[in-house]
């Protein structure tokens, strides 16, 4: 069995970016022909080594992850997702160092904190906010 | 849950022939190490034992880089066997096999050496010759500690997880084993479906292991 046209992508049921490319390909209509090629990844890094090491001719991952590896990998197409891939920060309430918590959530909202999110990627704090 | 008994042929499928490879590698490997004499033998028993003890993930990542696809022996193998390791029951065959190999060689080497040369000694008064030696004395009488490493060796294979999933990843009905199944289910929150290959593994393991103490009765039961 020859798996050359195989691309992985994260788990589709358990993986956050294998339920996001789930999403775009059903919608697109291609799930089907795309889910036999499919190689399921433990994680989003996992599936970017596979690409990486040219193991599978492509694969479905952040552009956050694939700007890591410029050197061996390269953006193919950037997938438009249904919904912006937003990545919440709270302070638990029933945090002993609340204080800690909220002083380290306003740190990440600063510009400081934006700018190296900015570095790698990561768009900016309200992004895709209605 | 149709898609259980599809992972559990696939399981067996694999750990059968991990099973298979490690006996011949097994059994050959421990009755050369149990016999030859040379400088630094015990590095290379610590080396061939290395499997059972290392993490998974080190293996997975071992294995990626030996057998990958563009690996010297990854890529000679598929241009010339068209044999491809990377995410295929092969693959999944060769990390089941590497991870359970340890278990197979202790117990050969460890029975080989309770075999009393002087039987082999004899034998070959007697006019056998080498190979007949191993196989009409030495491998029936070491035969029970083998048997019992062969078993246990399986039921490792069966339950193989980190290595197989880097190098097989996760294709259901083609490397997706139980215990990949297992977790990905569990992962996904879908309690029902792990739920249903938890108990089929459990009855799996229990059969092989209730097997392997009919087949390898202990010392107890031999003298009754």
């Amino acid at each position: 069995m020859r798996a050359t046209g195989a691309s992985p992508i994260g788990l589709p049921a358990s993986v956050p970016v294998g339920r996001y490319t789930k999403g775009v390909l059903e919608s697109a209509g291609l799930w089907t022909a795309i889910e036999t090629k499919m190689v399921g990844a433990n994680t989003v890094r996992q599936a970017l080594d596979y690409v990486a090491r040219a193991e599978v001719d492509a694969g479905f991952v952040y552009s956050t992850d694939a700007a890591l590896m410029p050197d061996k990998v390269k953006v193919a197409i950037t997938v438009p997702t249904q919904k912006p891939i937003l990545y919440p920060v709270v302070p638990i309430a029933a945090s002993t160092n609340a204080a800690a918590a909220t002083k380290f959530v306003e740190f990440l909202l600063s510009p400081q904190a934006q700018a190296v999110l900015a570095k790698y990627g990561f768009g900016k704090y309200g992004f895709g906010k209605p | 849950m149709e898609g259980a008994w599809v992972a559990l042929a696939l399981t067996l499928k694999v750990a059968g022939w991990a099973t298979a490879l490690n006996l011949v590698l097994g059994v050959g490997i421990g009755f050369a190490m149990a016999r030859a004499r040379f400088p630094g033998r015990d590095v290379l028993d610590a080396v061939l034992t290395l499997p059972m003890v290392m993490p998974p993930t080190v293996l997975g990542y071992y294995l990626l880089v030996l057998i990958g696809s563009h690996s010297p022996l990854g890529g000679w193998l598929i241009q010339h066997l068209g044999i491809r390791l990377i995410f295929t029951w092969q693959g999944a065959v060769i990390a089941a096999a590497v991870v359970a190999f340890p278990l197979v060689f202790k117990a050969a080497r460890a029975a080989f050496e309770t075999v009393d040369p002087q039987l082999e000694d004899a034998a070959r008064t007697l006019g056998m010759g080498e190979v007949a030696v191993f196989f009409r004395v030495s491998l029936p009488l070491a035969w029970h500690g083998i048997l019992a490493g062969v078993l246990l060796s399986f039921a490792r294979a069966l339950g193989e997880f980190g290595a197989t999933l880097m190098v097989a990843g996760s294709i259901p009905g083609r490397t997706q084993t139980l215990s990949i199944a297992v977790y990905e289910s569990v992962q996904a929150g879908q309690d029902d479906a792990a739920n249903f290959l938890v108990a089929v593994t459990s009855i799996v393991c229990i059969a092989v292991l209730l097997s392997a103490g009919r087949l390898v009765p202990g010392r107890i039961a031999r003298r009754e």
